[in-house]
This record gives structure tokens, sequence and C-alpha cells, in this order.
């Protein structure tokens, strides 16, 4: 993570970095009946260690945006490119490698394994990407100090409070050192001091350099970035 | 799936049966079998009495007589490993008693009282419990020499020959040389006392053995049975009567066989039955963990590695079903197998193929449940959360 924000103020000082996102007339429909248009024609570009929030109201295609910019969808025409990799022409195979490797996901519902430790849980994301087992534990621990849960390592999620499961799904996230983090509602199902702490630790993150995309239908939490994009009927408006 | 035993337990249960089923199944067949094999092999099989016709039909009149050296004409056929006489001495009033008689004091037992050659005991393949068999010596002699059935011997109170107890017939004392433990085939001799043909002849008038009890080599009888009579009445050999077993070979095969098909069939549908409840239970399982899938697919589980997951969990179900089946199986086929004095018979490639087929099924049953898993797209699975 240094290394990166070294990274990131050198480049400042020169040039702007490449963007991690550049996404250039996609489109998602899905085929009815009724057709969905559920993002259209978007145009959208995310620089490196930029802050990134887009706000919505709920049904705007929030969600079904998150999902192409994760690789977890295929758009149904456009452009767009990941760390200046061109996704359109992956196969899927591929497409899971990238989205192992680059992209970290945080879910409004947190999406733990009940029946894994929280140290397990933090490790499984490196599974995929080919990370030796004691290397993984080692990383995992590393992750969770850094969002302040080193106390809780082997426990079950089940017995963590709301906030305390979305820091370990950031920790997840974040473990596998991806080059974007993508938020779905991270604050949607936490009272607002654990909502509070959550948007602390997105802080924290930006100005160690991290690319971080948050979605949500909530002004506060969307205040809370560097750049605010706002979404309506599956169309960015500035 | 580890971290939930009571469903993988529950999810192994089918294939426990199904395995254990199998297992027990094919056992029992076997071992089943392997007793009518064994009895009908070594008992009936080899075993063929001749004994002469009666005389119209009427009880105890014989057509003709057997001649005293029948035993040795049949020992020189090709196939015969023993041959004695054997007969029932009618001894009248006479009881059988261990101590003398007390005067007037008659407290003996109406024991059968039987003759037979030195022969009749390897013939009828008896077993000493004690002592010894008489021997052509005592035949010769007319020795009074008696051998006791073992039920005989316990109604006579005499389970030692080492100090020569001698019993009574009548007023006539004999030594006792030996006890019996078994015989096959002709079961009367248990319950008899038994004496060399020589003294019989002696002691009560016996004009001619009643029986020869031939034992013949292993699928010789049919043989035997033909040529018997001949040898021993060459001139007139219809008036003899042949008891011989009848021609097996074929139609215990076919029992068998359909025996063990029948097994099998068995095991077989309880094998479906435990391989439809993985892939049941499996299916259930990924339904259940469809936002896992979501996730793992989020964190860059290619859509093998989602196949893979469910398949390896479903073959370890099926080859912990396996191994506990197999298990159960040879319990039940050793707990059957002792309740029923049987021998257990067990083949090894069973018990070790079994678990083998536990993984197997669990591998077929899971290949549909681990397709379905490994489609759902992670969109619709990480959906209405
Ligand atoms: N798989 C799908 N099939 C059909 N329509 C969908 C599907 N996913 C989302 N939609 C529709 O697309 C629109 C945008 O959905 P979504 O991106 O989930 O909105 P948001 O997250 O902003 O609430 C909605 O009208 C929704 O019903
Ligand atoms: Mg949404």
């Amino acid at each position: 993570m240094s290394e990166r924000s070294e990274t990131w103020m050198s480049e400042t000082a020169v040039a702007l970095p490449a963007p991690v996102v550049e996404m250039i007339g996609v489109r998602r429909f899905f085929p009815g009946p009724p057709e969905v248009q559920a993002i259209r024609e978007v145009d959208l570009t995310i620089g490196q260690g930029e802050y990134l929030s887009i706000v919505g109201p709920s049904g705007s295609g929030k969600s079904t945006l998150l999902h192409l910019l994760g690789l977890l969808d295929n758009p149904t025409g456009g452009v767009y490119r990941l760390d200046g990799v061109d996704t359109m022409s992956l196969r899927e195979r591929r497409r899971a490698v990238l989205r192992g490797e680059r992209i970290g996901f945080v879910f409004q519902s947190f999406h733990l394994l009940d029946h894994r430790t929280v140290l397990e849980n933090v490790a499984l994301s490196m599974v995929y990407v080919g990370v030796p087992r004691r290397e993984r534990m080692a990383r995992a621990r590393v992750a969770l100090q850094r969002v302040g849960l080193a106390h809780r390592m082997d426990f079950a999620p089940t017995t963590l409070s709301g906030g305390e499961r979305q820091r370990v799904a950031i920790a997840r996230a974040l473990v596998a050192e991806p080059s974007l983090l993508l938020a779905d509602e991270p604050t949607g199902n936490l009272d607002s001091a654990n909502a509070e702490a959550i948007l602390e630790v997105f802080d924290e993150l930006h100005h160690e350099g991290m690319t971080l995309a948050v979605i949500t239908h909530d002004d506060h939490v969307s205040s809370r970035a560097q750049r605010q994009v706002r979404i309506v009927d599956g169309t960015l408006q500035w | 799936m580890a971290a939930r035993p009571t469903r993988l337990i529950l999810t192994t249960l089918g294939t426990v049966l199904g395995i254990a089923a199998l297992v027990a199944t094919v056992g029992l067949g076997q071992t089943a079998s392997g007793q009518i094999t064994q009895r009908f092999d070594l008992a009936a099989a080899t075993r063929v009495v001749v004994q002469p016709e009666e005389k119209g039909g009427q009880e105890g009149e014989a057509a003709t007589q057997l001649p005293w050296d029948a035993p040795d004409r049949i020992q020189r056929l090709n196939g015969v490993d023993a041959a004695g006489t054997v007969s029932t001495l009618d001894v009248g009033d006479d009881l059988v008693r261990s101590v003398a008689a007390l005067d007037g004091q008659k407290d003996g037992h109406a024991l059968k009282v039987m003759a037979g050659s030195a022969g009749l005991f390897d013939a009828v393949r008896a077993v000493l419990r004690t002592g010894r068999f008489f021997d052509a010596g005592h035949d010769r002699r007319a020795d009074k020499v008696v051998v006791l059935g073992k039920h005989a011997a316990s109604r006579l109170g005499v389970n030692r020959v080492d100090s020569q107890p001698a019993v009574f017939i009548g007023d006539e004392p004999y030594t006792v040389i030996g006890i019996l433990d078994s015989v096959s085939g002709r079961a009367e001799l248990n319950d008899a006392v038994i004496m060399p043909n020589g003294t019989a002849k002696t002691a009560y008038d016996l004009e001619s053995p009643d029986a020869v009890e031939i034992r013949t080599q292993v699928g010789a009888a049919q043989l035997i049975a033909g040529q018997a009579p001949i040898a021993i009445q060459p001139n007139d050999p219809s008036t003899l009567n042949v008891d011989a077993p009848p021609k097996q070979g074929a139609v215990r095969k076919g029992v068998e066989s359909d025996l063990n098909a029948l097994f099998l069939l068995l095991g077989a549908v309880a094998l479906l039955v435990g391989g439809l409840g993985i892939a049941n239970v499996t299916l259930l399982s990924v339904l259940e963990r469809i936002s896992e899938i979501g996730l793992r697919r989020a964190l860059g589980a290619a859509r093998r590695h989602v196949a893979i997951q469910f398949l390896v969990e479903s073959v370890i179900v099926g080859f912990l079903g396996g191994l506990l089946g197999t298990a159960v199986g040879v319990l039940l086929t050793v707990g059957v197998s002792w309740v029923r004095d049987w021998t257990p018979i067990l083949d090894n490639r069973l018990a070790f193929g079994s678990p083998l087929l536990g993984a197997f099924i669990g591998l077929v049953a899971g290949t549909y449940p681990a397709w379905k898993a490994s489609a759902i797209q992670p969109i619709t699975a990480l959906r209405g959360t």
C-alpha cells in the first residue's frame, strides 16, 4: 500500500495517471418482454486514486452499473477498459481472473460465510488468485489489523456487529490488493455510527491512494467522495 | 459442508443405506450359497448307499442278501474313498447299561445296537471324541468291544475310555474302546452302541449286512452309483437299491446365480436411491448457497471452480457414505452369520471397492448439481441482498 501511495504522490505531481476505468457508450439492456434499459450510453472514467460516488434513486441502475464495472455482468454494447485492458473481447475465464486480481467488492449485505472464521473469510479472496495458503493467512491478519479487527480474527462472523462485519468485508476486498474497490450501498444495513466508521475507513483508503467507487442512494454518503456522479434512469448526469 | 455435521450425516444416510444393503446382500448371498455348497459337497454329494431291494414292497423282507465282502468289492472301484457295512441288530429285550445289573434291577437303556465293518467309520466321516475305532482284527477275532455314538455315550454316562469301561448288553459285558463325536449321513449311529460284524455274528447271529455306506471322491458319486450293484452282485444287480445324490451341479449353479442376481438388484436399487439422495441434497445445498456462489465468483472463481467445489463435496459425501455403509454391511453379514451359525464369506474386493463405489456414486450424483451451480450467473447470485 505504501508503494502505491508513493506512486500516486509522485505521478500527480507530473501528470494525471492512466485511468483505472474507461467506459465509452456502455449499455446494458435486459431482454424482456418488456425490455429493460437498465444502463444506456454511459461514459465514465475513473482515474487512479480517485474516490468517486455514484448516487441515484432506487431502480436507477446503480447496481447494474457496479456489476458491469466489476466484470460480474457483460454490457449489451459499448467499450469498457479496465487498467487499459479491453474487457469486451475477453472470454469468461480470463474475466474471472481479472476480477479476482483487480477488483475488490463490498456489498450492502456483507456476504460473509457464516461457517468460516473472520480470518478465513478474509483469506478466501486470495484463493482464486493463487496465493499460497500460508501467505494468505499472514496477509489476512495484516488486513484485519488495518481495519481494527485484529482481536476478532478467530470469531464467527455471526457474533460480530454489522459495522464489524462490513469492516471484515472491506479487509477481504483489500487483501488481494485490487486496482479498484467497488462498494454497493456499503452503509445500507448500518446505523449512523457504524456507517460513519465505514466512511472513515474509506477516507483513509483514499488517502493511501486506493481507487474507490461507492454506489449509494444516500446524499450524505455520496458527499464524502472526492467526485460525485448522479445516475437517473440508467444515464449519468453531472 | 464440513462445518455442518448434521447435514453431512443426513446426506450420507442414503448412500450408507445403499452401500450397506449392497454389501450385506452380496455378503449374505455369498455366505448363504457358501453354506449350501459346503453342506452339499461335504455330506451329500459324495455319499452312496447300497441296500437290498425290499421283496414285493414288504417291510423287512429283503429280496437278496448283501455279501460280507461287499466293502472290499466296492473299494476296488476307481473313485471310492471308503466303504463299510452297517446293520441294526435285533437284541430282543436286551437293555444296555454301564455297570453290572444289581440282582433283579433293570435300570438299563433301550439303546439301538448296531454292527459295522472297520471301514464304516471312514465311510460316514466319523470323528472320534476319544479312544479309537475298532479294526479288522477286532472283527476277525470277534472281540467283545464297542464304540459308542455320542448320544448313547451320554445316556450311559460314559465319557472316558482310558479306564476301559464296560457296558452290558443284556448280561454280556463289552469293553468301550471309543466314543464318536460326529458322523454325517447316517445319524442313527449317534444313538447306537456299535460292535464289529464278527462280534455281532457270534452274539446275535447276524446273517448279512443291512447296507453298504460308500464315500466317493467329489464328483464320482454318480459313476459309483452305477457301478456299485454290479460290483457287489454281478449276477443280479437289479435286486440292489442305490441311494445317490441327484445330479445337482447345474441346478445348484442356477439357484445360486438367481439368488445373487436378486441380491445385486436389491443393492443396485438401494444405491440408486442413495445416489438420488446425494443429488437431491447437493442440489438443495446449491440453492441454499447461491449467495456464496455469487461471492466466490466475485472473488475470481471461474465456473469450473464452482463446479469442482460441489463435485468434491459430493464425492467426499459419497466416499464417507460408502465407508460407513461398508462397515454396516460387513457388521450385518457377520451378525446374521453369527445368529444363523454360518461362516461369513465376504469378497475382499467388495469390502475395499464399496467405499470407492460410494465415491463414484457421489461423483455421478454431484455432476448435475455442480453443473447447475456453475451455470448460475454472478449477478443473479448476488441479487436480492
Ligand atoms: N436481471 C435483470 N433482469 C431484468 N431487469 C433487471 C435485472 N436486473 C435489474 N433489472 C432492472 O434494471 C433496473 C435497474 O436495477 P438496479 O441496477 O438494480 O437499480 P438500483 O441498484 O439503482 O436500485 C431496474 O428497473 C431493475 O428492475
Ligand atoms: Mg441496488
